[in-house]
């Protein structure tokens, strides 16, 4: 077992090139989505089409371009031509100022706006009707005179956990997770499907050692790999994009570790199923990318999908780290509010090892 | 066993190819331009046939290629939306008097909230909050409508669960909105003032997707995620395999052309990509109902060229590593990066200017982008000429340099 063990150490330890990706490749990415993802808005290209030219349209534009949401592409003169700034995606959204906006304001205490937006991607559209809209309120505050003695509600509006609304909050949990789950599932699902391929798990097999403990033998190393790689992503988060960790350090180490052993077991209940490396690869990227990134709550908020696939999203192993994550890093939390999950992640390990080692054939084909 | 397998099917074939050209040997001299032609097809169709077979054989394949790219679509077609169904609220009434209740009321009504906690205390729901049971707490004070009835403005409190700050600056807009109609019905109460208000209409109207589903958007993104996986990942994995098992060495002495080769190799991939594009395709039209509004021809056409750009870069990844576990690395750091920068997920707006640079090495933006413009607006040629183009100069860069590597590595 001792030897079997050192085997897979220098194994691993000899093939430098994987190494580097193996380190480096989290790193980038980290710091990459770190600093690039961000779902605050800013500069979205906007058309004005002003009908009226006055005293109000003017203040009105004025307050849209300067904040920092919008940026001025077109100043349209007529309706010709917005079809084809929408068309060639120039444009995101068109405001249109009625004529004798002033006078209509004055006069009828009324007025319209239109906004046009194009929403071929809907998520975006809302949130740039939103802002709009925001402005467009503030605008109606400032041209109405304040009303001295009359009854007002004034909300006070308070961001708890994160008050600056930051993004990094959303992404770091994310991208640790993803990062953590693909690499390790990936790692152990090749290196038992290499032996197969080569032929040197014959080898293996013949040999006195038991199945279970080839399997922990291949396991180990990746442990302690991934274990230090889940450190130094955490210690990135920490030092570059000041994520706090408001909860107990060792209590989110030892979750990582859980949820890096669950997804060294899902790896290698892959690779007892694949047939070839390739196979092996293919199902623990292709078959997991895509899911781990959209049902896990990395982006997309669980509790808006549908209600099937709330169902789904149960049996995504990431989902329940992203929230452990969250609860400790963010809120603060403790062990008592995370239990559930943690057990959760204790049952998919378990579930995928008992697979495995049912799996795992003794005899060659 | 396999790799002997395989090499014993291409030495059969390439003899075979071999013997076909002797026996038109006699004729050599007046159609010999003519039989190397022949000939050289050929090859590459025995290659490509080869290449088939080989991916075929292998059980697993069949619904990895097929099937999961399917069901994905079906499924994560759903997941993808920002739009927040309703928000669980928690409520602290702490007047109990017949404004404070109209206001609660006003929630209330609101499908958008549901209020799940009712109570006095701010350190209980806070503890809710902490626990993620609810997201939003309004405290109204005690003094609440004795402040109104005295004509004094009064603060309430609203306090937002951030961690998802996207979710919380929409949730509190919602809630702020509601408290803004309320302010406006007490305005109005007040005669004296409800007459020189002015009041701007705003009327939305939304272009191209006027029920904001997001599912319209996202499929075309969707399906071109996966067809640009697929295609990298098999491309990325073929020639480092042959390395791996040896067998590129036994390929290099045959007399086959290394670009016939290459030709030969990309082909089956390249016909699989295209056909679970448009399979993808015929399902986001008769499953989803998405519409289809631009010519499925150009589609077509700049798909062809496309898959030659994403091959290109696998098959480059491919030459450049030593073990298939590295190009698999490889393949899929730049995948994370092409898929989440592409604004698929996240707008490419809200991103730093750097990053968005970055994009225009992204082909898959490039793609996505192409792709929306022309099944949901319509876009004529013209107007995706900067697409086609950028997209077919990255493609004769991507499978010149992945030929170039290929070529100087083996």
């Amino acid at each position: 077992m001792k030897n079997f063990l050192i085997k897979e150490f220098l194994q691993i330890f000899r093939d430098k090139r994987t190494l580097i990706i193996l380190f480096g490749i989290p790193i980038v990415q980290v710091l990459l989505f770190g600093f690039a993802l961000k779902n605050e808005m800013r500069d979205v290209p906007i058309a004005i089409l002003d009908q009226s030219k006055d005293e109000y349209s003017r203040q009105l534009i004025h307050k849209i371009i300067s904040s920092e949401y919008f940026v001025l592409q077109e100043n349209l003169d007529s309706e010709k031509g917005i079809e084809e700034a929408f068309r060639k995606g120039k444009i995101k959204e068109l405001i249109v100022i009625e004529s004798n906006f002033a006078e209509k304001l004055e006069k009828e205490n009324r007025a319209v706006v239109q906004l046009i937006l194009d929403a071929s991607n809907p998520n975006e559209a809302s949130v740039i009707s939103s802002y709009t809209t925001a402005i467009l309120n503030s605008f109606e505050r400032e041209i109405n005179p304040s009303f001295a003695g009359v009854p007002m509600i004034i909300p006070e509006t308070q961001m708890r956990f994160n008050p600056e609304l930051r993004s990094v909050f959303m992404f770091v949990p994310g991208v640790i997770t993803i990062i953590l789950m693909l690499v390790s599932a990936m790692m152990t699902s090749i290196s038992i499907a290499r032996e197969k391929e080569l032929g040197t798990m014959e080898v293996l097999l013949v040999s006195p050692v038991k199945p279970i403990q080839i399997i922990l033998g291949k396991v180990f190393p990746y442990v302690i790999m991934s274990f230090i790689s889940a450190i130094i992503i955490l210690l990135m988060a920490f030092t570059v994009f000041e994520m706090p960790i408001v909860g107990n350090l060792v209590l989110l180490l030892a979750e990582s570790l859980l949820f890096i052993v669950m997804a060294l077991a899902l790896g290698i209940f892959i690779s007892t199923v694949a047939n070839s490396q390739q196979t092996a690869m293919l199902l623990s990227m292709f078959a997991l990318l895509l899911p781990s990134i959209l049902l896990s709550g990395f982006i997309f908020p669980i509790k808006n999908m549908p209600v099937i696939l709330q169902y789904v999203s149960q049996i995504m192993p990431p989902k329940w780290f992203v929230i452990i994550i969250k609860n400790i890093m963010i809120r603060g939390n403790d062990f008592g509010s995370i239990w559930k999950e943690t057990l959760i992640i204790f049952g998919f390990t378990v579930f995928f090892i008992g697979l495995s080692v049912k799996k795992f054939k003794i005899r060659l084909e | 066993m396999l790799s002997c397998l395989c090499g014993s099917i291409f030495t059969t074939k390439s003899q075979g190819a071999r013997g076909n050209f002797k026996s038109f040997s006699v004729n050599k001299k007046r159609f010999g331009g003519e039989i190397r032609q022949i000939n050289r097809m050929k090859t590459i169709l025995y290659i490509i046939q080869k290449e088939f077979l080989q991916i075929f054989r292998d059980k697993m394949m069949l619904p990895i290629i097929f099937v999961i790219p399917i069901f994905q679509l079906l499924i994560l077609a759903h997941t993808a939306t920002f739009e927040i169904k309703y928000v669980d609220m928690g409520i602290i009434d702490l007047d109990q008097s017949v404004s404070s209740r109209a206001l609660v009321q006003k929630f209330e009504a609101s499908p958008f909230f549901k209020i799940n906690a009712r109570s006095f205390s701010l350190e209980k729901l806070s503890d809710e909050m902490q626990d993620a049971r609810i997201e939003q707490i309004l405290y109204i004070p005690a003094d609440f409508s004795e402040q109104l009835e005295k004509k004094f403005p009064v603060k309430i409190q609203l306090i937002t669960d951030a961690v998802d700050g996207a979710a919380a600056g929409l949730m509190s807009a919602y809630a702020l909105n509601i408290i803004k109609d309320y302010n406006k019905s007490l305005l109005m109460e007040s005669k004296s003032v409800a007459s020189s208000i002015k009041t701007i209409d705003t009327r939305t109207s939304y272009w191209y997707n006027p029920d904001l589903d997001y599912k319209t958007f996202m499929i075309p993104g969707i399906l071109v995620l996966l067809v640009s996986i697929i295609g990298l990942f098999l491309s990325g994995l073929n020639i480092v395999k042959e390395k791996e098992i040896g067998t590129i060495e036994q390929l290099n002495v045959t007399p086959i052309r290394k670009h016939h080769f290459i030709i030969g190799k990309l082909t089956p991939f390249w016909f699989i990509a295209m056909f679970d594009l448009f399979f993808g395709l015929a399902i986001a039209k008769f499953v989803f109902d998405i519409p289809i509004i631009g010519s499925i021809g150009l589609i077509a056409s700049v798909a062809s060229i496309y898959l030659v750009l994403v091959l290109g870069i696998g098959l480059f990844i491919s030459t450049l590593a030593d073990t298939q576990q590295q190009a698999m690395f490889i393949a899929w750091f730049f995948v994370m990066i092409f898929i989440l920068l592409s604004g698929l997920f996240m707008p490419v707006e809200n991103m730093p200017d750097w990053a968005q640079a970055i994009n225009i090495l992204n082909p898959i933006a490039y793609f996505i982008d192409f792709m929306r413009m022309v099944m949901l607006k319509g876009a004529q040629m013209a107007d995706v000429m900067y697409h086609i183009i950028s997209i077919t100069i990255y493609a004769i860069i991507s499978i010149s340099l992945a030929t170039w590597r290929y070529k100087k590595v083996v």
